[in-house]
């Protein structure tokens, strides 16, 4: 099976190349991906945790989110 | 002043499919970019990822978006890439999703300031929307665009992009 193509267009020339990725490339792309994978866990992970926590400190104060906003303006 | 848009290049993906699409020897020349895509991507999913890197460097790259799933929406960031989303291959067939992407000022020596609005499209719930503001941390003129899978699928046969320059008349 081939490797993955990708399409480079030179602006300049106009001119548009389908080029064949070398084997080291498509590594390269999937190292890449799982490390993205990773990564956007964990930020999905830790925007969760703050949202979660940002919530329980309204509830412990007795206040609502505008409430909060309110006090900081 | 008006501005003016004009067509630098553009690509259509052919039968194969392609991983990424790259524009490369971006002219110096106009005041800003603009990037039309339409795409669909071969995951196994409803909806995957378009992250975007500038001068064939994928770092120093960020983003805060707000993204709208049909049933809730999401404020959240990434520190290490600024993307959006496209529809996948298990969305409705023969549909895609569309991205506008602008870049000021891609030519100046300054950070450069990137804004994203992509919406999937499928025939079910899930599809999605995204309000993205991005940042490139580094102050070299862009030269060259590569639009590529955050998951390193192909993007899929009739998938477009066009680039435009941005020229104050």
């Amino acid at each position: 099976m081939p490797n993955p193509t990708r399409i480079e267009i030179n602006c300049e020339t106009g001119v548009e190349s389908i080029i064949e990725l070398t084997d080291a490339e498509v590594a390269e792309l999937a190292y890449q991906a799982e490390l993205a994978a990773e990564k956007k866990a964990e930020e999905d992970a830790k925007a969760e945790a703050d949202a979660t926590a940002k919530a329980a400190l309204l509830e412990k104060l007795g206040i609502t989110a505008d409430e909060a906003k309110l006090l900081l303006a | 002043m008006a501005n003016t848009f004009e067509l630098i290049a553009s690509s259509t993906v052919g039968s194969g499919g392609a991983s990424s699409i790259d524009f490369t020897s971006i002219p110096s020349t106009y005041t800003d970019l603009a990037i039309y895509l339409s795409a669909r991507q071969s995951r196994s999913e409803l909806v995957s990822n378009t992250r975007i890197e500038f001068n064939g460097s994928s770092a120093n790259l960020s983003c805060r978006y707000l993204q709208g799933t049909g049933s809730a929406a999401v404020s959240s960031s990434s520190a290490s890439y600024l993307f959006a989303a496209s529809p996948a291959n298990t969305a409705t067939a023969n549909t895609f999703g569309n991205s506008f992407i602008y870049i000021p000022n891609y030519a100046g020596s300054t950070y450069k300031s990137v804004s994203w609005d992509a919406v999937t499209e499928t025939n079910a719930t899930g599809a999605e929307a995204y309000l993205v503001a991005g940042l490139w941390s580094n102050t070299a003129a862009i030269t060259s665009v590569k639009l590529l899978s955050l998951s390193s699928d192909n993007f899929m046969q009739y998938s477009t992009a066009y680039l435009y320059g941005v020229k104050n008349a």
